[in-house]
């Protein structure tokens, strides 16, 4: 017995695991730290919760973008961060002018439904587009060079965008409707954390199914599955690739809305830290794993929101918050080292990507 | 669009597709900005020439394609296409005079309508302009379009670099200027802003004769040179070496201040590319977080040299073999737990240890230590005894000292057992394995051979910089860095010194473009990949696998005979 | 037959320029030589701003102020056009190392305008003066580079922005002084700027009697601050310092107001966000906060002026804070140049040396930031730091407050 634990332990595998462990035993002892302190009340950490919750939710809207390109083209979409920037950017203009005429006050409702129309029709068009002219030349090219064509269509588009629109911050405008909290029971809720939150998940829930049950969805997974059985089977594997590029941008257009709701500003470079994070939650989840983004997003929002306050507090850590992507990443390597391929494991056809 | 009539007019697609990077071009502030620029004094200004350079491109595309109708059609296709360019551009204006486009795009200025109306007080006489300058874009293209093979050439060759001189004006003219014998000839070329009339058709004069010579004699050349005996064409190759090395070392001296700088900065990413090329181009090893040895190596650097922190007073060369052995001990810790990871995994971690080395110099946390924000300053220069590496001119030496070392180690380890390995781990982990590979050393010492020769590009930069700063060491290092070893060509030594060359030396030199330099780098880089995806210099094996596949590809097209070639 | 032809075209413009340069007379005498401007060529100035990247705002912003007071001159000096051109600087150490050798290197530069962040000055500075061309920052705020210690190499380096050291120190008076509170937080984004000033109102607040409870940081790209602020509110400060800019400065305004226990809390930033366009990324939860900003009440006139030939050129407002400090940066350059340039027969003369020290002697000028003054060591903004309270109209209207709310001299 103990020889067969010998014979299978290697030196490398000791330093992992005790990498691990030394990264958990100081999660652990920051957190009991903290709590032990007890600065923070149970609303508090309620609210840290629910701060986590929308944002995360923005982030799994993004990631679908990126997992679902992933699993058919086996890239990283680089520029998919300038498909969320690109939607909101362009609405803005739209919703300033409800909110001059008067529009976004009588019928707040029809203004945001036309805002998040336009938002997600623009990223979509930036999507299909980006795919026509970026990577669709490159089917078949060694796996790194659509990731270059990808890194330079991010500048590309960013500038075209800055150069269009400026290079200063836009404010979206406040929706009254959505101002204010709502009390559910003793925990107090904004308004726009409630909407932020419903319609990501919806947003979500709609997509899975429709990748699960329509026959377009079963086409885009049996693309993802086997490129050439597909197309013997009659599927026009170009037209269902430019599908999920356009699917993906739907997808961070609307988030882009939302998290214009959230944060009340747009910028030519917005998309690039969310774009980061995303594709980490994207890995988080497990690659080419919807279900697996959206689970990545939330943890991640949830790490940013919770984690210096819980992680770091207690141990006496100055301006804790500047740390919350370090932390972020580190419990990205931690989740990676004892499940190399994400929480909810990948879902590719062909093991090795 | 109905397919038959696109087929039919081949300008009119092509048209459209231009009137619309016109029309962008237009729109996001390029012509306006880059119009005080004056290529030719009094002539034509770099914002026009950027608009006509595109449309006479595209009008050319429209003549090609034109031909396979007959010839006829050439001028047709061509002229088409330049009327709808004009077409689109001339709506632009019409829109903007309708309607106060200013709130939405703000680069749709009046100066920019006067521009594309040619300064004309009347509208519609401009807007006639206009038209007829599309027309006649169309009609020159045409000809071009017909002229034979070389003369096409020259011309193109002459336009080009006359176009290529005037831009590059302000490099330009300060070296020229630094040879006293020069100087005036300088002031003849560069009278103000932009060249003069008289110099640019010299110059265009002088550029099309040599263009000339070389495409009657060039030829002949090449052949000759091929006709020699292997002996001495062997002695050729080395005196083009001997030569080579000789002009590196006195480079700095002739090129003046802002080139040698430029050189260092593009030594210093050659540093950095040969790292990652080992990692990534060798190993196959995708590492997003490359930065982050480079941030090391900058950092003990700093902390061990400069009085600032006053932890200690080491001079550069005490601290550097510290620096790079940090380097190797950080590449070793990083590879021990993603080396089960593959693929994009291992990126993302890569990438997040890139930002966690950044956050942790940055943080207030570390500041006692670390300097966070406000970096460390006062480092010293390299000295060797009285000798200080402190100017451009001087420090390029440091850097090609360090680009020949590492150059030359990487060059040994790729024809080395531990490069075959390497690169049969790149192409199959698995295989590679049960070939009695040991993956774990194999990789670690990717890695730790990589991060070695960062901590060294990084050493060198805290000592050229003289200050370190957290800001300094962001993402987009790590992605240029990868941008340059695959638009190099992967795997390719070679290759990332041009590929550095291409993306580090260039942007740099353009830096004219200002605010635009961001938004050319990235249509460049789509460029280059969509026309080269092999890289601009690939590695010999790596060209062969992938035109093997084309040849593959069209062999197996050739067979099925029916399709032929319909394009 | 066509390469001796070539040969004979080169020989004979050679010859020519030979003739030309023996009859040239001999500049004026300067140590650091002079820079001499044939009739109908420019006075070329140079900027070295972050014009490209995340930050490029701030850089667009000031060069806007720049073209704005090269029109105010009708583009021309003494007869002379002026040319500006441009090298972007990125923000960090290696960029404005590269801007600055690039405009050191070219002889026809006659002072330069730059930089916008500290770090890039550190490397820069140095590099301009060893080419003998002066400097003028717009927006550099450390310390550092105007300390009676920063070496003979910062000898060309002035700027028109407001050393940390005096804004920090303002504010920490303010809160005490004026407002009589006795603890307060403070939030900095990791940029040289911030983290300076907020040390420095810490530092005077502690000196000042009061306690701080937490000195926190974030990111410039965050965007939830909630938890930052819940941690911040647990402390229970009176008054927050955030000198941070707009982006993160608007989300740290808005959310402030929605975490419980801060409802009441001060809040005060400075001149990295004294500017509309926070107005409209805080929107009315900025109403009642304060800013810290240079006294340009006496000025206001010729401010809104500059606002209104701002909006015609670029058809937006000025889109970061420190365009008015462009303006001024120029405005001393120019002055300086038409004190010293000498002119002899055609050829117009302009020392470096005495430009460097012109531009030193500046004294009383009116600027759009107030009196511009500056000490041996190239501080030349004006040092009467004022407090603004933000009011419902002035948010509306998109405008900064005119009246200053406290004045500490």
């Amino acid at each position: 017995m103990l020889q067969r634990i010998r014979e299978r332990l290697n030196p490398t595998d000791i330093v992992m695991w005790s990498i691990g462990g030394i990264l958990l035993i100081m999660i652990c002892w920051g957190s009991v730290a903290t709590l032990v302190k007890g600065v923070y009340s149970t609303h508090h950490w309620i609210d840290f919760i629910i701060f986590g919750l929308a944002q995360g939710s923005v982030y799994a809207l993004i990631a679908m973008g990126y997992t679902m390109v992933y699993g058919v083209l086996r890239m990283i979409n680089f520029a998919h961060s300038e498909v969320f920037m690109s939607g909101p950017y362009t609405a803005y203009y739209f919703a300033a002018y409800f909110y001059r005429s008067g529009l976004l006050e009588s019928h707040p409702v029809i203004s945001m439904v036309l805002v998040f129309i336009i938002s997600m029709a623009t990223s979509t068009l930036i999507a299909y587009l980006l795919e026509l002219i970026a990577y669709r030349p490159l089917r078949g090219a060694p796996r790194l060079v659509p990731l270059i064509t990808a890194i330079g269509a991010s500048f590309f588009l960013q500038y075209v965008f800055k150069g269009l629109y400026g290079s200063g911050f836009q404010a979206y405008p406040v929706v009254k409707a959505l101002e204010g909290h709502l009390m559910v029971g003793p925990i107090r809720i904004l308004k726009f954390q409630i909407l932020v939150i419903v319609a990501a998940a919806i947003l979500m829930v709609a997509l899975y199914q429709f990748t699960q049950r329509t026959r377009l969805g079963k086409a885009l997974r049996s693309v993802s599955e086997d490129k050439e059985a597909s197309a013997l089977m009659g599927i026009d594997v170009d037209r269902m690739i430019s599908m999920t590029f356009m699917i993906g941008g739907a997808a961070a257009g609307a988030a882009g809305v939302l998290y214009a709701i959230m944060f009340k500003q747009v910028h030519f470079f917005m998309g690039f830290i969310p774009g980061i994070k995303a594709f980490t939650a994207a890995v988080l989840g497990g690659i080419g794993n919807i279900p697996g983004a959206m689970l990545g997003g939330i943890f991640l929002g949830l790490v940013e929101s919770v984690g210096p306050s819980l992680f770091l507090d207690g141990l006496g850590i100055v301006a804790p918050y500047q740390l919350k992507d370090a932390i972020a990443f580190s419990l990205l390597v931690l989740v990676l080292i004892f499940r190399p391929t994400g929480i909810l494991g990948e879902r590719l056809a062909v093991k090795k990507a | 669009m109905n397919p038959a009539l696109t087929q039919r007019f081949p300008g009119i697609r092509l048209g459209l597709i231009g009137g619309v990077s016109l029309v962008l071009l237009s729109l996001i502030g390029m012509v306006e900005t880059f119009n005080q620029r004056e290529i030719i004094s009094d002539l034509i200004s770099m914002g026009q020439t950027l608009l006509l350079l595109t449309a006479v491109f595209i009008a050319y595309l429209a003549a090609k394609r034109g031909r396979e109708h007959g010839r006829a059609q050439v001028f047709g296709a061509s002229i088409t296409a330049g009327l709808i360019m004009a077409g689109m551009l001339t709506l632009l204006v019409l829109l903007g005079q309708a309607i106060n486009m200013r709130q939405v795009f703000i680069n749709a200025s009046p100066v920019l309508f006067q521009i594309l109306i040619f300064q004309q007080e009347e509208l519609w006489a401009g807007i006639g302009l206009l038209l007829l300058a599309g027309a006649l874009i169309g009609f020159s293209a045409a000809l071009l379009c017909l002229l034979p093979h070389w003369l096409r050439r020259v011309i193109t060759t002459g336009l080009c670099s006359v176009a290529g001189v005037g831009l590059l004006q302000d490099l330009i003219a300060p070296i020229l200027s630094d040879w006293s014998l020069l100087a005036d000839f300088t002031d003849l070329l560069f009278p103000g802003n932009g060249l003069s009339i008289s110099g640019a058709v010299g110059l265009f004069i002088v550029v099309a004769a040599l263009s000339a010579l070389w495409s009657f004699r060039g030829q002949a050349l090449q052949t000759r040179i091929k006709a020699l005996p292997p002996q001495s064409r062997r002695g050729l190759n080395f005196a083009a070496l001997l030569a080579g090395a000789l002009v590196m070392l006195v480079l700095p001296q002739v090129l003046g201040l802002f080139l040698s700088e430029v050189m260092t900065i593009v030594g210093l990413y050659i540093l950095l590319g040969l790292g990652l090329n080992i990692v990534v181009g060798f190993a196959g090893l995708l590492d997003l977080g490359y930065v982050a040895f480079f941030a090391i190596g900058s950092y003990t650097v700093a902390i061990l040299t400069s009085p600032e922190l006053g932890f200690f007073d080491w001079n550069f060369w005490q601290a550097l073999p510290l620096a790079v052995l940090f380097g190797v001990l950080a590449g070793v810790i990083l590879g021990v737990p993603v080396l089960k990871m593959r693929g994009d995994y291992l990126a993302i971690a890569t990438l997040g240890f890139g930002e966690i080395i950044r956050i942790m110099v940055l943080s207030d946390f570390l500041r006692p230590w670390l300097g966070g924000a406000q970096g460390i300053g006062k480092i010293p220069k390299a000295a060797i005894g009285g000798f200080e590496f402190a100017t451009p001119q001087e420090i390029y030496y440091l850097i090609l000292a360090g680009c020949a070392l590492v150059g030359f180690i990487s060059w040994r380890l790729r024809d080395s057992r531990l490069g075959r390995a390497w690169m049969a781990v790149r192409e199959d982990e698995d295989v590679a394995q049960a070939m009695g590979i040991e993956l774990v050393a194999t990789k670690l010492l990717a890695f730790a051979t990589g991060a070695g020769f960062s901590a060294l590009s990084g050493a060198i930069f805290a000592t050229k910089l003289g200050s370190v700063y957290p800001h300094s060491f962001n993402v987009m290092i790590s992605i240029n860095i990868l941008c340059v070893i695959i638009v190099g060509g992967m795997g390719s030594m070679p290759g990332v010194a041009v590929g550095a060359i291409a993306l580090v030396g260039l942007p740099e030199l353009l830096r004219e473009f200002a605010e635009y330099r961001l938004l050319v780098y990235g249509a460049a880089l789509m460029a280059m990949m969509l026309l080269r995806p092999e890289g601009l210099w690939p590695e010999a094996t790596r060209q062969r696998e992938l035109h093997e596949e084309e040849d593959a590809v069209r062999a197996s097209k050739l067979a099925e005979g029916s399709a032929g070639p319909r394009s | 037959m066509k390469r001796n032809f070539a040969l004979v075209v080169v020989l004979v413009l050679f010859v020519g320029l030979a003739v030309m340069t023996i009859a040239q007379a001999a500049p004026p005498k300067d140590p650091l030589g002079c820079v001499a401007i044939k009739k109908g060529q420019p006075i070329h100035i140079a900027y070295w701003m972050v014009v490209a990247g995340p930050d490029a705002s701030l850089g667009i912003d000031t060069r806007r102020g720049i073209e704005l007071a090269m029109a105010d001159k009708g583009g021309k000096l003494l007869g002379y056009p002026i040319k500006l051109s441009g090298q972007d600087t990125a923000c960090n150490a290696e960029g404005g190392q590269a801007a600055a050798t690039k405009i050191a290197s070219d002889p026809t530069v006659v002072a330069a305008v730059g930089s916008n962040c500290s770090s890039e000055a550190r490397p820069g500075a140095p590099i301009l003066w060893k080419a003998g061309i002066s400097t003028v920052s717009p927006s550099n705020t450390a310390p550092y580079l105007t300390d009676p210690k920063r070496g003979k190499e910062y000898d060309g380096y002035l700027r028109t922005a407001h050393n940390d050291k005096i804004q920090g120190a303002v504010a920490a008076q303010f809160a005490i002084k004026k407002m009589g509170v006795k603890t307060a937080a403070t939030i900095h984004d990791g940029s040289v700027y911030a983290e300076q000033l907020q040390a420095v109102f810490a530092e005077e607040f502690k000196k000042l009697g009061g306690t701080i409870t937490a000195q926190e940081a974030v990111a410039p790209t965050d965007t939830d601050m909630r938890p930052v602020l819940t941690k911040i509110a647990t402390g229970k400060p009176q008054f927050i310092y955030y000198p941070i800019f707009i982006a993160a400065a608007g989300h740290i305004t808005r959310q402030a107001k929605e975490v419980a226990g801060l409802e009441k809390t001060y809040l005060m930033s400075a001149d990295g966000s004294f500017s509309p366009d926070f107005y409209k990324a805080a929107g009315e939860t900025a109403i009642g906060m304060f800013h810290s900003s240079p006294d340009f009440s006496a000025f206001a006139g010729g401010y809104k002026d500059f606002l209104a030939k701002h909006q015609k050129k670029y058809g937006e407002k000025p889109i970061a804070p420190f365009h008015a400090h462009g303006y001024d940066a120029a405005m001393m350059i120019f002055n300086a140049i038409e004190k010293t340039a000498v002119k002899d027969g055609d050829i117009l003369y302009i020392c470096r040396q005495k430009l460097r020290d012109a531009l030193y002697a500046t004294k009383g000028m009116k600027g759009l930031t107030g009196t511009i003054t500056c000490n041996q060591y190239g501080d030349c903004a004006d040092p009467r730091i004022a407090v603004y309270q933000q009011t419902a109209d002035n948010i509306k209207k998109l405008v900064n407050p005119e009246v200053p709310f406290w004045k500490p001299y």
